[in-house]
């Protein structure tokens, strides 16, 4: 017997543990096949990486802003000739009659510092940005008891002066560029040096209101935040209930007939309508037909609510599709109508995954762009935030995205900026709310 | 805002109802409430039920029809000799109701009187001036006709809210006293509840409906006033996109169209191959930390808001193509004039499509038994092979459906092409040069000061349905192949 086998091994070509050539292009075909798949995640997640490290690297910028601090005499003669600080009076002085106490501040401050400059003083009041002469105005009109006295002001610089601070502006960049000069940068250089020009971070942003094109250092997110608030309260007040009812009607009540087979296909295949479409929905109804105002945080919502609908009914019926049918037979059993065992058993026990729902639906409706384009959401405002709150749901506002929009069609550069630093602020937005989904889910869904 | 206010005391009312039914109950009951029939809290419910459904019922209805019938009475005023040549009858009448809000506001603000409003005439006072001097700015001179219908459209609209107001008022009141007086300890309060909230969770699930009749008349409506104005050979046969207002537009989707589907060609060139290599090394390779590592990772691409894939579009990966495609490129030709381009918009559309073709796909491999993965094992077969030959054909139509879906995903897509891809509509086969696309033109011809009575603004509803009616479409279909497919191994 022995024999035999050896026998027969030893007519096979080769050992077992050598490949024979099929073998080989078969096992290398193999190892090809991993290496696509490991290839094709490499390739997501870099893309992930790419995206994040984008935002990051192009929007923290946003966040910090270069400040010139001066101090300003505000000079009677030229705030309030007569002197008898009349508001009204005070008031009929424009921004041009406050830019020359810009100049003078800057100008003392050069002679105080002993700084070395061919600039003439206009240029060098050009390093400041134009919403400083304004600054100055609305202070003054606040406290008219201050005329006369000098102040100290920090003033924002021009984009320019900003983008050279952060590395975006080189002396090469702006060879074709009239709004500075490279003389204007060296003597940015030297109030460096002096501690006058100093970046610090920019509560502003976060919290200002849009600015004109020319002021790109001064615009803001919070307004459009706002804006984008007001609009999630009318998706939760009105997508929240409707859906969680029409879940519970399709869930728990209804008979198995071709009327709810048609609602049934009706909300998936709403759940896969192209986001603009629902815009043009809105258009039509709410702005065309009903006239509503354009640019309301209320239609933009109620645009908002009829697109988060199919999701929020979807997951909502998942979550009441979780509950064992037991729970509904024991209230059945001791008494309970359909309706009671519903709404003091069912529901509560799939609120968690209700909630969960809503967290992501309102995260989908919050990034949410096309829709509000077409309603006008991009209202410019330019009043600051008590205003702005106070205006309430049927005033022109913006919202977040849309806001983002605006910026990333500017032209300048420094809009950019701002775009990918309100990213970084929506995507915050959207990541604590997914985070809280997420840990709402681990810490409440039961498992039967 | 007095229909805010009316929804206030509405309210109010119901949860004074609620506090009289549930007392009366109780009263009626003697204080015991084991001679009753329902749990008193039915009883409360029921009276405010009574005062709050039917009142906010007809304050909606009202409020929808309100503008409908007011429209068509005012716009029976207008002689059809009165509208311009240039004009059409939706102009005059938002014209009528331009002038009908300056006059509110001209009253608002106290430069005009009540009376003095009602009594202008358009021949005796400069109408235009007066409304100026208040901050409404009017396009020309108010002509009498306008004038008398826009008197009459504010009276009629002051009349309608006047009646509004007391009808929802006394119908709250009457079904409160309604209510009020059948409670008694044998009225069966929790049926009649119950029935009550059924009705309206039907109505909240009839909602779904409603959105879809909305999208399709919304849109069907003025896709028919669009054809009016312009022939519909030439939208679906013509081959120029030329909209200018001077009337001669040429607008044909064919070329808006193409760069759709080329766009969305090269999403999915993208999409494809990574979200399905992906896909099938999560469920057939990875192991359970690589697996529960990777897969949230790559869904967190379809989670990002589109605005953010379409700035990166137009600030990453346009400079980046222009760098390599570019004048003065590293490749050292001159392919790309711009950023935008259908390469750009495609490219980071795919990357959005990534999670959505691989998720899907994973679950449908999963489906797959492991009887078949077994059995093609033991035959001797490789890995790869047994996914290639067995796994593959037998999820084939799952992955079908998920590319359609993910395609009509990309069709429907907005941002990414309107921020990368460019606004030139022609037929081109350069992937490097700016194309566009049908929802670039919705947003565009909707934005900004739009006249809804010419043809350039109502093509966008036209270019709306025909996405709707192919999103759907792809949808229906992908939908039909995925579960019939899953009828076979269930």
């Amino acid at each position: 017997m022995t024999d035999i086998s050896q026998g027969s091994a030893a007519k096979r070509p080769g050992s077992l543990l050598l490949q024979d050539a099929r073998t080989v292009k078969r096992n290398r075909a193999e190892s090809r096949f991993k290496i696509y798949g490991i290839l094709a995640i490499a390739v997501g997640l870099l893309m992930l990486v790419t995206l994040v490290y984008n935002i990051v690297s192009r929007g923290t910028g946003a966040f910090t802003q270069t400040f010139i601090t001066l101090e300003v005499t505000l000079a009677e003669d030229k705030l309030d000739k007569n002197g008898n600080r009349n508001l009204d009076e005070i008031k009929k002085v424009s921004t041009f009659g406050y830019a020359p106490l810009i100049k003078d501040a800057i100008g003392k401050e050069v002679e105080k510092l002993g700084i070395q400059t061919d600039l003439s003083a206009k240029d060098q009041a050009a390093i400041l940005s134009k919403s400083a002469a304004a600054q100055l105005r609305d202070y003054v009109i606040a406290n008219p008891d201050k005329i006369g006295e000098t102040v100290q002001f920090r003033f924002l610089a021009n984009s320019r002066v900003d983008g050279y601070m952060k590395g975006r502006v080189s002396r090469e960049s702006i060879a074709n560029d009239k709004s500075i000069s490279p003389a204007q940068l060296d003597f940015v250089d030297q109030l460096v040096a002096d501690g006058v020009i100093v970046k610090s971070f920019n509560l502003d942003f976060i919290f200002g209101a849009d600015a004109s094109d020319q002021r790109p250092e001064a615009a803001g997110i919070g307004v459009s935040m706002i804006g984008s608030l007001f609009m999630m309260l009318v998706v939760l007040a009105l997508a929240l209930p409707i859906g969680v009812a029409a879940s519970i009607y399709l869930e728990e009540f209804a008979p198995k007939n071709w009327i709810t087979d048609i609602i049934e296909v009706n909300i998936s295949n709403l759940a896969a309508v192209p986001s603009i479409v629902f815009g043009i929905l809105g258009l039509a109804v709410f702005i065309n037909y009903m006239h509503l105002p354009m640019s309301a945080p209320l239609v933009g919502g109620l645009v908002l609510t009829l697109m988060t609908l199919p999701t929020i009914i979807i997951s909502t019926r998942a979550s009441l599709k979780a509950v064992p049918p037991s729970i509904r037979d024991a209230a059945l059993g001791v008494g309970a109508s359909k309706m009671q065992s519903v709404f003091h058993h069912v529901l509560p026990l799939a609120a968690p995954g209700i909630l969960t729902g809503t967290i992501i639906g309102l995260a989908q409706a919050l990034g949410e762009t096309a829709p509000l384009l077409l309603i006008g959401m991009v209202g410019f405002i330019a009043s600051n935030a008590p205003d702005s709150v106070a205006s309430g749901l049927l005033s022109p506002n913006s919202a977040m995205p849309a806001q983002i929009y605006e910026w990333a069609k500017r032209a300048d550069p420094a809009f950019y900026e701002r775009a990918w630093g309100g990213i970084i602020i929506l995507l915050i937005f959207l990541v604590t709310m997914n985070t809280v989904a997420v840990i709402l889910r681990r810490r409440f869904e039961r498992r039967w | 805002m007095p229909t805010l206010w009316l929804v206030v005391s509405v309210l109010v009312l119901a949860a004074t109802g609620y506090v009289l039914g549930r007392h009366r109950a109780l009263q009626s009951a003697g204080g015991d409430i084991r001679t009753l029939h329902s749990l008193p809290i039915y009883y409360g419910l029921n009276v405010a039920f009574a005062a709050l459904v039917p009142a906010l019922g007809v304050l909606i209805i009202w409020l929808l029809a309100q503008p409908m019938i007011i429209e068509s009475s005012v716009s029976g005023m207008i002689p059809g000799d009165a509208i311009p040549e240039d004009s059409t009858l939706g102009l005059v009448m938002s014209d009528v109701r331009r002038v009908a809000s300056g006059l509110d506001i001209a009253v608002a603000q106290g430069a005009m009187t009540l009376e003095e409003s009602n009594s202008l005439h358009a021949e005796g006072t400069d109408i235009r001036a007066r409304l100026g001097e208040v901050g409404v700015a009017l396009g020309s001179e108010v002509r009498a006709e306008v004038l008398q219908a826009a008197q009459r459209y504010r009276q009629m609209t002051t009349t309608g809210a006047h009646a509004m107001t007391v009808v929802v008022a006394l119908l709250a009141v009457a079904g409160l006293a309604v209510a009020y007086a059948r409670t008694h300890k044998d009225f069966r309060a929790r049926n009649v509840v119950e029935r009550g909230i059924l009705v309206l969770l039907i109505l909240a699930a009839s909602l779904a409906i409603l959105t879809t009749i909305g999208i399709v008349f919304s849109m069907l409506f003025e896709t028919m006033n669009f054809f009016g104005l312009h022939s519909w050979k030439d939208f679906f046969f013509g081959g120029t996109w030329a909209p200018n207002f001077r009337g001669d537009s040429e607008l044909s989707i064919l070329p808006l169209l193409w760069g759709t589907l080329f766009i969305s060609f090269i999403a999915l060139l993208v999409a494809v191959p990574v979200g399905l290599f992906a896909a099938i090394y999560l469920a057939e390779y990875a192991n359970n930390a690589t697996r529960s590592f990777a897969k949230p990772l790559l869904e967190i691409l379809a989670g990002i808001p589109t605005i953010v894939y379409g700035l990166f579009a137009l600030l990453t990966i346009g400079p980046m193509l222009v760098d390599f495609f570019g004048k003065g490129g590293l490749l050292g030709v001159e392919w790309m004039a711009g950023a935008t381009s259908v390469l750009t918009a495609g490219v980071v559309m795919g990357i959005m499509l990534i999670p959505f073709v691989s998720s899907l796909s994973d679950d449908i491999i999963n489906a797959v038994p492991q009887a078949m993965r077994d059995g093609s094992l033991g035959l001797g077969a490789t890995k790869s092979e047994t996914v290639r030959q067995v796994v593959l054909p037998a999820a084939l139509p799952g992955i079908v459906g998920a590319v359609l879906l993910a395609a009509s995903r990309a069709i429907g897509e907005t941002m990414i092409v309107v921020m990368g891809a460019g606004a030139i509509a022609k037929f081109s086969l350069n992937p490097l040069e700016s194309m566009t696309t049908i929802t670039t033109r919705i947003v565009s011809q909707l934005t900004g000061d739009t006249d809804f009575a010419s043809p350039e603004t109502l093509v966008a509803f036209a270019l709306g349905l025909t996405l709707f009616v192919l999103t759907l479409g792809l949808n229906i279909l992908a939908l039909y192949i995925v579960r019939k497919y899953r009828e076979q191994y269930e």
